[in-house]
């Protein structure tokens, strides 16, 4: 586990739309989504999940019901809504510009300066 | 209905966030099992999987937490919890939420009660329909509203502008319904008076104009509310019933609304009847133009009609009335005011008091919140350990904030309800109160909504004002330094000008309290040296008896008969020494005065008048009775009377002031208005006669078989116990004619009247002195508390390097007590300078009095050793060691 990154503020919420995007999730799924489509690079405390679902669902971000999990456990699924879908291409092209620039600051090499 | 749309949706959201909760659990524990079902395919066993699984999920309640807070906060939720917190926190220091509640709950109160008297005097309208319109027409210059009975007739025909003319009249008479005959108070109201003013009986009817055709024709009575309730028991059969008044017949016809009691606010007549009866009912005025003894003659302004025009219409009228009666009228110009207190006569006195009241009461009120204030700084200083461990720990400034917000509003609504109780009690009261116990002057002053709302919004921002106080203390708190420095260093140097606003506040607070506390001992001091003082007359072991002969239908040559038997069968009880009669006495109600003049004045024009002397009619043994010392000549005898020459025994002043001297005037004469001479025959002492401050007021008594009169009141001198006293006289009375009601009371309660300003003076600074003390207690006490408090590091190290007890105690309290001194001192000299204004209330009051610069002493003295004892035990109590091992 000591290899893992800690999250930067801001990004759980742009990685749970993602997960979310790719189909419904309850939440220990889109934990396990993100883990699986992160590589488990990430550190992540289960509980830190939940705070930012319910502000996503309040948002409008989200959408969730009750369903049953392929456990058979009744649980809370989440989907993305159409205002999700939007925020999830803004941001996510939003955090591709400034990981480009921030790779490409951190690439210079003195003498090019 | 809007608060109530608000509140079901407070209460939904309130449901909701329990449902949410639930909802938010049973997600929780979803995640925990679908972790623990895949901890368990990997071999563990289930309890262990569900405990590592809870584990990795890491702080339950946090996130839990976290998650409402992002779901949105919920307002009652959380404010819930605060309270919940403050009441822990209040608990815990009984003291200081005692001392505040009670702080906050006198100010409150007497902005409550001073709010209510306001809003049942000046702001709630007559309680008759459309008071807006009715006005009652006063006399210019003179600014008085009597008229006579020709004269209403006349305004209610002759003018256009209002939509009717009514009149009344207040009386007393006796009042008998088969048992105990009583004296009862009545207003004679024109016929068309409740008409007029559009009201409705209670039961059976009213009387109408249709109902009268001239003098004596309509015995009719409507009964008030309450006197139906208190004198009939509430029997709905006394409509129709058959009453003596006056020993004439009168049938009462029906009872007036519960709210009903005439129109002069603080004068509650027994029953109504119609001003035509007023011959049957003593008075002999209903067809002489002269006389106005009316009191009251007003309308209802018609639509579109201004003041103004009525005024003018008015005027009109009484050119004319002095055309046509010149030797009746004299100038007859009107102006028209608002009839229930009186028009400005007693409303303006009565709105300027009240509002000087309110201002008063408004002060203390701040003065209060200051005083929290500063409390609640302290108490914000004492906890900053507390706050900037909250603060380190991650709590935000904003909630810390809304705790300290949560802790004074609580404070401020139990103050705020403690003081509305109080005033309530106070005002119920006030309105069953009788202040003088003959008249029927009551003040109905129970609060209503608007007193409710006022004290919940006066409570609500006196929390937030002295709320705001520590929250500058909170907001500059920093935790690092706090925790480095201990509790002294955030509020080091938070106060370090020399004279801050808050001293100048507690000066000014210290001063008005010793203003008042000085003010009122003067008062207390004069009241009861004004008891003690030379009336002309003797207070002690005398009983009145007053009645008025007429109520009995006495008249003409049976009255002095009557009055004669009646002062023979008195004198007869065992125990009595004498009996005078007068038909009035000194400091009592209703004596008469005249013009007199010199003897060799033959233009007998009142301003040719060389005084104007109060008139008392007595018998021979009057001034035995009363305990008045004749200083020269002869008291009167039975003898004279009608065929006997007009004599006359006059009081010191009237002997120096008409003959130049007292020692000549025995055997002088002097005249009367109407020319007749008048023999003095002996000088009396001087005395006090309409009002204890009367000052060489001149005064004759006429022998009372001279000046026949039906008002008849004994002076009864006897060793005897007064209850006792009481009940012989009035057996005797009924055995003499059991129609006659009679009022009997002590010489001394006579006085009722005479000592109600003083008395009410008196209680008033009394009461605003106790509340000044209290307030100046706990300012001293805030600011006591918060400079040791402020101090205790530097006062511990002081004690570690040797400082003596005193040296301590002078360094932590030595500003509050300066500003004490100094503040007493100054409201002692405004007190001694104020007391002059007193002396004009009260009689004898006189600030050069050495008892009563002890007792202003001795009480801020008192006071101040009150506020500082506990701040000051808590200096001296100071452990060095500990203290400085702790900061």
């Amino acid at each position: 586990m000591s290899d893992q990154a800690q999250l930067l503020p801001g990004t759980l919420d742009l990685l749970i739309l993602r997960a979310v995007s790719l189909g419904p999730l309850h939440g220990y799924g889109i934990l396990l989504r993100i883990g699986q489509i992160s590589g488990n690079a990430l550190l992540i405390e289960q509980g830190a999940l939940y705070p930012g679902l319910f502000r996503l669902v309040r948002q409008g971000l989200l959408k969730a019901s009750w369903g049953t999990s392929e456990n058979n456990r009744r649980a809370k699924f989440y989907e993305l809504t159409a205002p999700g879908r939007k925020r999830l291409r803004e941001e996510t092209d939003s955090w591709n510009r400034l990981a480009v620039a921030i790779a490409a600051a951190l690439s210079q090499q003195p003498e090019e300066v | 209905m809007k608060v109530l749309d608000s509140l079901r949706f407070r209460m939904a959201t309130l449901f909701q966030r329990s449902r949410m909760n639930a909802e938010m659990e049973e997600e929780l524990g979803s995640h925990i099992q679908h972790r623990a079902d895949d901890l368990e395919r990997s071999g563990l066993s289930r309890a262990e999987a569900e405990r590592r699984a809870r584990i990795e999920f890491g702080g339950y309640v946090k996130y839990k937490e976290e998650s409402h807070e992002a779901v949105g906060s919920n307002f009652i939720g959380s404010l819930l919890q605060d309270v919940r917190f403050s009441l822990r926190v209040l608990r815990k220091s009984p003291g200081f939420t005692i001392t505040a509640v009670l702080t906050l709950a006198l100010a409150i109160g007497a902005n409550a009660v001073v709010f209510s008297i306001m809003n049942a005097f000046i702001l709630r309208p007559l309680n008759v329909p459309h008071s807006e319109s009715l006005y009652a027409i006063f006399h210019q210059p003179d600014n008085d509203a009597h008229e006579s009975y020709p004269d209403y007739r006349d305004l209610r025909q002759r003018t256009r502008s209002f939509e009717d003319v009514m009149a009344y009249n207040i009386g007393q008479v006796g009042l008998d319904t088969g048992a105990n005959p009583s004296q009862v108070w009545i207003e004679e109201a024109s016929e068309n008076y409740f008409d007029a003013l559009g009201l409705q009986p209670y039961l059976g009817r009213f009387f109408h104009d249709s109902d009268q055709h001239g003098a004596n024709s309509a015995p009719f009575i409507v009964l008030t509310y309450a006197f139906w309730q208190s004198h009939f028991q509430a029997d709905p059969g006394v409509v129709g019933r058959v009453v003596q008044l006056n020993r004439h017949p009168f049938t009462i016809i029906g009872i007036a609304q519960p709210e009903f009691h005439g129109t002069l606010l603080f004068f509650n007549p027994d029953f109504f009847t119609p001003l035509v009866d007023d011959p049957e009912l003593g008075g002999d005025g209903l067809d002489k133009r002269g006389n106005r003894w009316i009191f009251m003659v007003m309308g209802h302004l018609k639509p579109g009609v201004t003041q103004a025009q009525a005024i003018a219409d008015l005027n009109s009228t009484g050119s004319y009335l002095e055309r046509t009666y010149p030797k009746d009228e004299p100038k007859m110009t009107f102006t028209l005011n608002r009839p229930s207190l009186y028009g400005d006569y007693v409303g303006r006195p009565a709105r300027q008091f009240l509002t000087g009241l309110l201002l008063l009461a408004g002060l203390i009120l701040l003065a209060a919140c200051a005083n929290l204030g500063s409390l609640f700084a302290a108490r914000a200083a004492d906890r900053s350990r507390e706050v900037a461990l909250r603060l380190a720990l991650g709590s935000s400034r904003k909630r810390i904030l809304r705790g300290l917000f949560t802790e004074a509003m609580l404070i401020a609504l139990a103050g705020g309800a403690v003081g509305l109780f109080g005033s309530v009690a106070l005002l119920h009261g006030l309105s069953a109160w009788r202040p003088i116990s003959r008249w029927p002057l009551q003040l109905s002053v129970n609060p209503d909504a608007s007193v409710y709302l006022a004290a919940l919004l006066l409570a609500l921002v006196s929390g937030i004002l002295f709320g705001a106080v520590p929250v500058r203390q909170v907001l500059r708190t920093n935790p690092y330094e706090m925790v480095k420095a201990g509790t002294s260093g955030i509020i080091a140097g938070s106060s370090r000008r020399r004279v801050t606003l808050r001293d100048l506040l507690l000066v000014v607070q210290i001063a008005i309290c010793a203003v008042l506390v000085t003010a009122s001992m003067v008062a207390v001091r004069g009241l009861a040296r004004s008891l003690h003082k030379d009336f002309g007359f003797d207070v002690q072991n005398t009983m009145l008896v007053s009645t008025d002969l007429g109520m009995a239908g006495y008249s003409g040559d049976r009255v002095p008969a009557m009055q004669k038997r009646v002062v023979e069968a008195v004198e007869t009880i065992p125990g009595v020494i004498s009996v005078g009669l007068a038909d009035t006495v000194p400091l009592g109600d209703g004596a008469t005065d005249s013009n007199v003049f010199t003897d060799d004045r033959s233009d007998l024009r009142p301003s040719n008048a060389v005084a104007d002397p109060v008139i008392y009619k007595v018998s021979p043994e009057y001034f035995q009775a009363a305990g008045t010392a004749l200083l020269s000549g002869r008291t009167f005898t039975w003898h004279d009377d009608h065929n006997a020459p007009r004599v006359a025994i006059v009081n010191r002043p009237f002997a120096t002031k008409v003959f130049g001297s007292a020692a000549n005037a025995i055997g002088r004469s002097f005249r009367m208005p109407d020319g007749t001479r008048i023999q003095v025959i002996g000088m009396t002492e001087d005395g006090k006669y309409t009002s204890l401050t009367d000052d060489s007021q001149p005064a004759m008594f006429f022998p009372i078989l001279q000046s026949p009169t039906p008002s008849t009141c004994l002076v009864v001198r006897s060793k005897r116990d007064p209850r006792p006293l009481e009940s012989a006289l009035r057996t005797t009375l009924r055995q003499i004619d059991s129609a006659l009601p009679v009022y009997i009371e002590t010489r001394y309660k006579g006085l009722d009247a005479m000592l109600f300003g003083p008395r009410m003076a008196t209680i008033a600074l009394g009461v605003l002195g106790g509340m000044g003390a209290m307030l100046s207690l706990t300012g001293i006490f805030g600011m006591a508390a918060y400079s040791v408090s402020k101090r205790l590091r530097e006062l511990g190290i002081r004690m570690a390097l040797g400082a003596q007890r005193k040296e301590v105690l002078r360094a932590a309290l030595g500003r509050p007590l300066k500003l004490l001194a100094f503040g007493s001192g100054a409201g002692l000299i405004l007190g001694v300078l104020a007391s002059r204004v007193l002396a004009l209330i009260v009689d004898q009051a006189t600030p050069r009095d050495p008892l009563v610069l002890a007792g202003v002493v001795l009480a801020m003295s008192l006071l101040g050793l009150l506020a500082t004892w506990i701040p000051a035990q808590r200096a001296l109590s100071i452990d060095p060691m500990i203290l400085l091992r702790e900061e």
